[in-house]
């Protein structure tokens, strides 16, 4: 017991200060992408340099950033000569919708909050079901990193149960394999209504780096409703609770984090 | 034509393709039979479509003693005699391959699927995940006093998908059947196809768990076809890295094993000290699994001075807090009561099975790559072999405890004293031609890509095996007369890979 009590104390209280605190990020993470059109001169050789589909072209003919896309691997950054795109230490990306994630200068339109009604349900108490259908297990790694000592969720009053019946929302990770793909909307019409989707990673927003394999279908199927889009190959996990607060109505606004 | 072990084929070292033997089916079963009598054991079985519809089947072998490495192969259409029945440790290769390449192994016992892909060159191939008894031949005992327990694929905590059938009488299971395939995202066509940046980076995503091992191996073999030759520091940086990430992952496992036998305080602090060896990789490479950080060529981030003092200092603390609470959690007599007896793989049926990694060696079968096939830093510093000899879950927790403990003291020695020189050299294009045989041991066991190259050096076959693909037959094979309440704690000492088996 007297051994139990010092390892106790030597411990100590690990908790992050997150939300009330800042989070800081090494120098090299590499968090939310920007674009800076000033820098592009339109010279397209980056279209064959980028490993993912982070840059595309919108309707008119304008290059932009779909974050949804990025695998924030560092050839993207060093796919312009130019520097137009850069990596920032900023780990708020997460999104109400799609089209949220897709703008011109990579500023993701942060997740917006929940409506009353729903927020009244949901607002202290959500219970969520993880499945992982087509994923290499690293964003779980991270969903279950969101229950240990330091980010610990349930302090927010979230937390993942072992029944889609108990569920408020399902957890979506991976790019929705060919064997997966039934046992995914079999899941999710098991989750009583109302209920929250979560899409969390680039394969389960986009295919990440599976995306154009016949074996996966590019993430979450168009016909499940999609609430929060959770960008990050893997997501940080302050990415996803960043996201999850948001859209719970229990962070609010634009604080930017500390730069290293 | 050489024999299969006169090919001068190492980890790691090119060969043409055109020197590996090509023998009769009867030939090319005596020879792995033979091989597999004496000291040599399987370490990847593939096949590879030839023209005009025919499949070449490869077997890779190794000598741990002398460090060798050897291959043969053969040419079958439709179908040939099984070699399972002489060579129990191919059944699954055998398995997959059917199911890759659609050539039928006759009198193969259990030619289930391996990861229920459509596979248009079988016909009558199970294929899909609908349904899964129609797919999938389940074994039944046939008894009004045994039950039947079906697990997943989507599972009750964050886990990935899998399906686990249990027969049980009471309490004890009978038989446990594990169907995978539910993470199939095609990772080897997608190898064989992409452009190199984004190949690493699918290489990275085989298993999320374990960036730096496949991300290593994959670029180990890409460089040794191109005959570009890293420098010491890059092999250096390399080596911190997969050490950094056996310790996150081994002291996480040593948290989740202490979260399964109810034994809280060890769960929740190793499951903090986890997140600081993720925490260091960030620092070194920009994200907490290492991605980003190894390229063809070398490494793409360097360890300036001041960070790897930083490193050191933080590892250092990790080092005091670490002891105290491993002591807590084994020295305690009810974690050792849960933990001891459980899951008992024997030697015999480890060398039978081909287990590789911590599994293997909690059973006194001391297979580890950076000792018999060392490469890269293991070349010039060394990492004592953990073992344990009782094959129970205890067994498995010792050994990774000491793989801790070493792999700490380790990179906290190799920080000290990084050599000079540049982190990246050119890597050009493929030679046309080659195979190589690139291994690693990630921190589940023995990692396998084999790359064939074809005759303008495009790559023509990737062969990924995991760990897990050798080990997950082993946890099926413990699991009989245990209780099905002692699954989760069996299952998490092994801790094997969904995505790296499914691929």
């Amino acid at each position: 017991m007297l051994r139990f009590i010092r390892s106790r104390l030597q411990q100590g209280t690990r908790t992050a200060a997150f939300p009330k605190g800042e989070a800081v990020f090494p120098e090299r993470f590499r968090g939310a992408p920007r674009f800076e059109p000033a820098r592009c001169e339109n010279c397209e050789a980056c279209r064959a340099r980028m490993p993912s589909s982070l840059l595309e072209i919108d309707e008119n003919g304008r290059s932009r950033l779909d974050v949804g896309a990025c695998l924030f691997a560092p050839e993207e950054e060093a796919a312009c000569r130019n520097g137009a795109i850069r990596f920032t230490t900023d780990y708020r990306m997460a999104a109400t919708s799609r089209e949220g994630l897709r703008t011109e200068t990579g500023e993701v339109a942060l997740a917006s909050a929940l409506d009353r009604q729903a927020r009244r349900l949901f607002g202290r108490s959500l219970r969520l079901r993880s499945v992982a259908a087509g994923s290499c297990n690293g964003c779980e790694a991270e969903l279950v990193a969101l229950g240990n000592v330091v980010f610990d969720m349930a302090r927010f009053g979230v937390q993942f149960v072992a029944s889609p019946r108990h569920a408020d929302g399902i957890v979506l990770t991976g790019a929705v394999s060919a064997n997966m793909r039934d046992a995914v909307y079999r899941t999710y019409e098991a989750v009583p209504e109302p209920k929250l989707v979560v899409a969390v990673g680039a394969c389960a927003i986009n295919g990440g780096p599976f995306r154009g394999s016949p074996e996966v279908g590019n993430g979450v199927p168009a016909d499940i409703p999609v609430d929060l889009w959770v960008p990050g190959c893997p997501p940080h996990p302050l990415t996803l609770l960043d996201g999850l607060l948001r859209l719970l109505g229990r962070i609010a606004g634009e604080k930017a984090p500390k730069q290293p | 034509m050489s024999r299969f072990d006169e090919l001068g084929l190492r980890n790691r070292r090119a060969i043409p393709v055109a020197s590996v033997p090509t023998e009769s089916v009867s030939g090319f079963r005596d020879t792995v039979a033979g091989a597999l009598r004496t000291d040599w054991r399987m370490v990847s079985f593939f096949g590879m479509p030839e023209t005009g519809g025919a499949t070449r089947m490869l077997a890779i072998l190794a000598q741990d003693e002398r460090g060798e490495l050897g291959a043969t192969s053969t040419v079958v259409e439709g179908t040939y005699p099984a070699l399972t029945p002489d060579c129990p440790e191919l059944h699954y290769f055998e398995r997959e391959v059917a199911e890759q390449c659609g050539v039928r192994p006759l009198g193969h016992p259990a030619l289930h699927p391996v990861r229920r892909h459509p596979s248009p060159r079988l016909p009558d191939s199970p294929g899909g995940a609908l349904g899964d008894d129609g797919a999938f031949g389940f074994s039944r005992i046939d008894s009004q006093e045994v039950h039947e327990v079906g697990v997943g694929p989507v599972h009750a905590g964050i886990i990935e998908p899998g399906h686990f059938r249990f027969q049980a009488h009471g309490e004890e299971v009978l038989r446990l059947e594990i169907v995978l395939g539910y993470q199939h995202r095609g990772v080897e066509r997608l190898l064989e196809h992409s452009d190199r940046d984004r190949s690493v980076l699918i290489a990275e995503s085989i298993a999320g768990d374990t960036v730096i091992g496949h991300g290593g191996t994959h670029c180990s073999a890409i460089e040794a076809l191109a005959r570009a030759r890293k420098t010491p520091r890059a092999q250096a940086i390399r080596g911190i890295a997969v050490e950094l990430e056996r310790l996150s992952n081994h002291i996480g496992d040593l948290g989740a094993i202490a979260g399964d036998v109810a034994y809280q305080p060890a769960a929740s602090y190793f499951g903090r000290m986890r997140g600081e060896c993720l925490n260091l990789l960030m620092t070194l490479s920009g994200n907490r699994y290492g991605r980003g950080l190894v390229r063809p060529g070398g490494t793409r981030f360097d360890i300036p001075p001041e960070m790897a003092i930083e490193m050191r200092e933080r590892l250092l603390r990790l080092r005091g807090e670490l002891r105290p609470v491993a002591d807590l959690m084994l020295e305690n007599s009810s974690v050792q009561a849960r933990l001891e007896g459980v899951g008992v793989l024997t030697r015999q049926k480890c060398l039978e099975l081909g287990v590789v990694g911590p599994p293997a060696r909690a059973c006194e079968v001391p297979r580890d790559v950076r000792h018999d096939h060392p490469y890269g830093l293991f070349r010039f510093a060394h990492i004592p072999v953990a073992t344990a000899w009782a094959g129970d879950v205890l067994a498995r927790t010792l050994v990774r405890w000491l793989e801790v403990q070493r792999s700490l003291d380790f990179v906290v020695e190799q920080l000290a004293g990084l050599p000079r020189g540049p982190i990246r050299v050119e890597c050009g294009p493929l030679r046309p031609g080659e195979m190589v045989v690139s291994m690693a041991e990630g921190w589940r066991g023995e990692i396998v890509h084999v790359v064939v190259t074809d005759e303008t050096g495009r790559i023509r076959r990737y062969k990924v095996t995991d760990p897990s693909f050798h080990n997950w037959s082993a946890l099926a094979a413990v699991l009989p007369g245990n209780q099905i309440s002692d699954f989760p704690l069996c299952n998490k000492s092994f801790n094997l890979s969904y995505a790296g088996h499914d691929l």
